[in-house]
């Protein structure tokens, strides 16, 4: 096990010989003669190809007639919106943009929606932007739930909403799964509203329909722009006005920008077309005056920062593909981290679990990585070293790559679940940002200590070889089994080894399938998968937007001792 | 020496060679046509007193005379304050000499050798070298002894210039007129003779002798001077005004002098001459001088208004310019070579070298955006910057930035031609660029942004360095591009804020963007002189409408086709702006 070897200092080149006692440079932590490192650099493009192929026909949107249809009325996709309106040439961090893969009997391009972060004027801004091209920009279960989704990160990281609204509103077939719940449609308008009596914007440009329920987009955001001929704004369109009252009116007379602009003041600024209406909005954002509203601007980031030392690509292979196979988190570590520095705490106790100090783009963070099974005295580290990150503001990332606690008679005894309760108390009430990157295994109790989804980490992804679900595929399996073995013995009926064997298989089959990354991501159980290689940037770009909101002190529950 | 025709009388007495004319007080129309019967079409017709061709009118047929000949009295009068008129023979193949005299006090004339003024547009010269190309010794000693003769005749002292007009054809010289002041292209003889004049000029109003006797005077090298001016080549030279949202001159050395009085975001107004500076180059013979000029106008940036210099550096470049085969009708002789794009391959379309050039300022814009974003935010917020990162990121894809350009070709107008790239950031400071609906291969573009305006780009293979001017008019972005041998401008629609717009008034782009059939514009800024046709007239194709004045100088509004005059609400004494409707010619 290569991280327990110690820092052999003639490894090093002699520039880093000082940088080496004044911090822990990590070695490169990856052994290339392995069978293991072999097949997974060997698999690291078949991960990879999959992933890229799913992506370049969600970025197609709904097809090449939808997509020339849209054009021709002058409007351009979603994406090329967004680009329109952060800066130039600036980065925009999407999320989910596998959300509705292979979900529903029809295809649904990301969910119909494209959420993000990008900076407009300087600020980062949350991008949901309809699909117009996808079912005409309704909203699926799924799509409610990515906007929500959107929403619930801009709230928690204080970050202006800006709504690019083309969109039929609610999926009628599908109403009965997108309207009543609590966290269905109305939800929506509830998040614009408690978004904005804290005081973070919301923006709406309505640059298509923006019919029935999707007209309180606009209605409810701080300002709106509206452009000629494309934008309408209308809680019952032209045909559901014929039916209902008999009126023969034109969509443009009905809810049009003119109209709107001029009589209602539904909306604030008149766009003569969608450029201009994405110009407006870009001015919007100047004029925004943010002042005294609990952000922080990271005084603490040193602007100088060294790259990490070893090649980031190399994650690709680095990547577990196999559970069984132990992986160093370290070697994670050493590609991520500024300059490869890492400085462990508690090194040598809890081995399981590793935590320690770096940064990241300047930024100090908190890092907790496993390295196998979580035991009584890991469990302990990981919530000793959480509490001392929530003391001192540290952000945390959590590398997970888990198969769960140790079970057994010993542990138990030790009081397992009272040590991993104590790690679940320490993420849950920590008031630090929280980033949580699922690389390899998230399993059971794992997901939890480690801030799975529930935990509300400001944001979660995934490495394509990520795999969540209760517990590991063999060992369902093996429960399931023994428990309808006992059945059919309790009716008498004889099970043949190989009927076993096939029930077995049909359950390891699966919990495969949805423990794979591509069901968790659908499902937006995650904020998106990313190229293992890519993981410094999303870390850097998320802690950028998390670190916004001025620092919390924690307060934490009752400890079992 | 200010009365033309005075002085000519004198010359003449001085047995200076004079062109055949009529230098006498009779103005009466009559009897002035009836001269110019006797001299022989084509004739000229000046006025007596002022310069710079103002009020200069050729005449080729004894129908325009009258017309010609009171238009002329017109600008003299509104120029000069006299009116009075002289006709003489109009040579068809002339060249313009002039030789720069000198002298004091005591009697003494020298001259400073010649110079050669012949490139001229609207009768005012835009290239001037000395000494005259193409002339033997012998002819020039006889041209300076005229000279002196002239300026003795009158007792001259000071500096001044004698013009002479060379016929082509039989090598005769004409005495013209005698400019009793020092000349806008006096540089091109300190240059050659390496003495400063206006140093001179001192001395002999201070009563001193000349520095140098007529033996002594050097003859050293060739010089050549460039007159920069805001100008539409496309429109007849027609003067331009706006302002110098750009304005980066070559720097000046012992060789290079350029002269000038405004500088970066000065305004060229329609109140005063559009010459924005002047290049004078000096080499060891004509041919050294030559490559020094064209290098300097190539080098010569100024963006934010229309100028000449691409047109200068086409006259440097032409062959006949090469050999020194000058002549006041240079540019009308070769007008097929001067006014097409050589970088345009014909019904291709846009050129290799303006697409090259929107390459290249697609990848600068890009480059410069992450700079100055980057920048513009600090704010302590460190981490933000890492959203201006470049490449910039996109989840499992790559930016792709649309930009649409209109390349500005400036010898066909406002004749814009689009250009649509799709800009792929792929490093830092490298760039993908494709063009949309072509096959033009992806383009491999890296830039250094040095500052400022400045690049290094490899485009293909091939490192240059590039200067870009931005400047914001009339809702676009104006970009102006200096590569290699290459200055292209370009226009990028922006959208700004038209909030002031009224929500009602939507009219179609296209409705609002060109102006009723039959509109006639004015086709420069300028004060109306004379309306010479009411409301309702019937009009001809290329009759005269009105008479607009701008720069001191008239032109001729005209009806572009036949019909009736309708909306035409100016009275003379009025002032247009450029491109404002002045009137419609309706069926």
């Amino acid at each position: 096990r290569s991280w327990r070897r110690g820092l052999p200092l003639s490894s090093l080149r002699p520039g880093q010989k000082w940088a080496a006692l004044s911090s822990a440079v990590l070695p490169d932590g990856v052994d290339r003669n392995t069978e293991a490192f072999a097949r997974n650099a060997a698999n690291a493009e078949g991960l990879l190809s999959p992933l890229r192929s799913h992506i370049q026909k969600v970025l197609g949107g709904g097809g090449a007639e939808a997509v020339r249809r849209n054009r021709s009325r002058n409007k351009l996709l979603p994406r090329e919106r967004i680009d329109r309106v952060i800066d130039p040439g600036s980065s925009f961090l999407e999320l989910s943009q596998l959300a509705g893969y292979d979900l529903y009997e029809e295809s649904l391009p990301s969910g119909g929606i494209i959420t993000g972060i990008g900076p407009v004027q300087g600020r980062l801004c949350m991008f949901v932007a309809n699909d117009p091209t996808v079912k005409g920009g309704t909203y699926y279960p799924i799509t409610v739930k990515k906007h929500l989704r959107a929403q619930e990160i801009a709230a928690q990281c204080k970050l202006p909403c800006i709504y690019l609204v083309d969109s039929g509103g609610a999926n009628l077939p599908r109403q009965a799964d997108v309207f009543p719940d609590r966290d269905n449609f109305g939800r929506i308008f509830y998040n614009q509203a408690k978004m904005s009596a804290e005081g973070i914007p919301q923006i709406a440009l309505v640059l298509g329909s923006c019919t029935a329920g999707g007209a309180y987009i606009p209605a409810m955001a701080d300002e709106s722009v509206i452009v000629k001929g494309n934008g309408t704004i209308f809680l019952a369109g032209p045909p559901l006005v014929k039916a209902a009252t008999g009126e023969e009116v034109s969509a443009e007379d009905l809810g049009g920008a003119s109209m709107h602009c001029r009589i209602s003041g539904v909306s604030d600024h008149f766009a003569h077309d969608e450029l201009h209406g994405l110009t407006i909005g870009r001015n919007i954002l100047k004029n925004l005056h943010m002042a005294g509203k609990g952000l922080n601007t990271s005084p603490y980031v040193s602007s100088d920062y060294k790259e990490p030392l070893y090649d980031a690509n190399e994650l690709r292979s680095i990547a577990p593909t196999d559970q069984k196979q132990p992986l160093d988190v370290r070697s994670i570590i050493a590609r991520i981290a500024d300059g490869s520095e890492f400085d462990e705490f508690k090194k040598y106790y809890g081995t399981t679990l590793v935590t320690g100090f770096a940064k990241i783009y300047g930024q100090s963070v908190g890092i907790i990585g496993n390295n196998g099974i979580l035991f009584i005295e890991s469990a302990l580290k990981g919530s000793h070293f959480i509490e001392l990150c929530a003391q001192r503001n540290i952000p945390l990332i959590f590398l997970q790559n888990i198969t769960g606690f140790m079970v057994g008679s010993k542990s138990e005894a030790g009081g397992i679940a009272k040590a991993g309760a104590k790690m679940v108390m320490a993420v849950s009430c920590s008031k630090v940002p929280k980033i949580t990157i699922i690389v390899g295994g998230s399993f059971g109790a794992g997901n939890y200590g480690m801030c799975g989804r529930a935990y509300s980490p400001d944001f979660l992804f995934l490495w394509p070889t990520a795999k969540i679900s209760v517990m590991g595929g063999a060992q369902a399996a093996g429960v399931l089994a023994q428990i309808e073995k006992n059945n059919k013995k309790k009716q008498g009926i004889k099970w043949s080894e190989e009927e076993e064997e096939n029930f077995k298989a049909s359950v390891v089959e699966a919990y495969e399938r949805e423990g794979s990354a591509y069901y968790s991501t659908s499902r937006l159980w995650d904020d998106g998968i990313i190229d293992p290689a890519d993981t410094r940037r999303v870390l850097g770009l998320c802690l950028s937007a998390a670190s916004k909101p001025s620092p919390e002190d924690t307060k934490f529950g009752v400890f079992r001792m | 020496m200010g009365d033309k025709s005075a002085s000519k009388r004198i010359m003449g007495a001085a047995g200076v060679p004079l062109v055949p004319g009529y230098h006498g007080d009779r103005q009466d129309i009559d009897f002035l046509k009836a001269e110019a019967e006797k001299i022989g079409y084509p004739i000229l017709i000046k006025p007596t007193h002022g310069g710079g061709g103002k009020g200069m009118r050729i005449v080729q047929s004894p129908d325009d005379f009258v017309d010609s000949f009171l238009s002329a009295q017109r600008e003299a009068a509104a120029s000069f304050g006299i009116s009075t008129i002289l006709i003489e023979k109009y040579i068809t193949q002339p060249r313009h000499v002039e030789v720069q005299v000198f002298g004091d006090k005591h009697g003494n004339v020298i001259h400073l050798y010649e110079r050669d003024c012949s490139v001229q547009r609207r009768h005012q010269k835009i290239i001037e070298e000395a000494p005259a190309p193409n002339v033997v010794n012998e002819f020039r000693s006889h041209l300076g002894e005229a000279a002196v003769a002239a300026a003795k005749a009158v007792g001259y002292y000071n500096a001044g210039t004698v013009e002479f007009i060379m016929d082509t054809l039989s090598s005769q010289f004409y005495f013209m007129e005698m400019n009793t002041r020092l000349q806008v292209e006096h540089p091109v003889t300190e240059m050659i003779v390496g003495q400063d004049l206006v140093e001179w000029q001192i001395l002999v109003a201070n009563g001193e002798t000349l520095p140098l006797t007529q033996s002594e005077v050097p003859l050293k090298g060739h010089a050549f001077e460039a007159r920069v001016y805001a100008e539409n080549v496309s429109r007849g030279f027609l003067p331009a005004t706006g302002s110098l949202h750009y304005y980066h001159p070559v720097s000046i050395s012992p060789t290079v002098r350029v002269e000038t009085g405004v500088k970066e975001g000065d305004t060229v107004s329609m109140h005063y001459d559009p010459m924005i500076a002047k290049l004078v180059v000096w080499g060891e013979n004509r041919q050294a001088a030559l490559v020094k000029l064209k290098d300097c106008l190539l080098n010569f940036q100024v963006a934010g208004l229309p100028t000449n210099i691409g047109f200068l550096h086409k006259i440097a470049n032409h062959w006949a310019f090469e050999k020194g085969l000058v002549g006041t009708h240079f540019i009308e002789q070769f007008k097929e070579d001067l006014f097409i794009d050589s970088g345009v391959d014909i019904g291709a379309g846009t050129s290799a070298a303006s697409k090259l050039g929107a390459a290249i300022v697609a990848a600068c814009i890009c480059e410069m955006d992450h700079n100055s974003y980057k920048e513009k935010f600090p704010g302590g917020d460190k981490l933000l910057s890492l959203w201006y990162a470049n490449p910039p990121f996109r989840m499992h894809h790559s930016a792709k930035r649309l930009i649409e350009l209109e390349w500005e070709n400036e010898l066909k107008g406002k004749c814009l031609e689009l250009l649509k790239l799709a800009i792929t950031c792929v490093s830092k400071g490298g760039y993908l660029v494709e063009f949309e609906g072509g096959d033009s291969p992806v383009m491999e573009i890296k830039v250094v942004h040095l500052g400022e305006c400045k690049f290094i780009v490899e485009a293909d293979g091939l490192s240059t360095h590039v200067t870009l001017a931005r400047y914001f008019k009339d809702n676009c972005q104006h970009i102006h591009i200096w590569h290699g041998q290459h200055h292209h401008n370009y226009q990028e629609p922006v959208t700004l804020d038209r909030s002031n717009d009224d929500a009602s008034d939507h009219k179609p782009s296209f409705q609002t963007a060109s102006h009723p059939k039959g509109s006639v514009l004015a086709p420069m800024a300028g004060l109306v002189v004379k309306v010479l046709l009411e409301n309702g007239a019937k009009v001809e194709e290329g009759q005269p409408i009105l008479v607009l004045e701008a720069m001191k100088m008239e032109h001729v509004v005209k009806s572009p086709r036949a019909g009736y005059i309708e909306g035409l609400h100016i009275a003379s004494g009025q002032q247009v702006f450029d491109t404002s409707v002045l009137f419609t010619v309706k069926d």
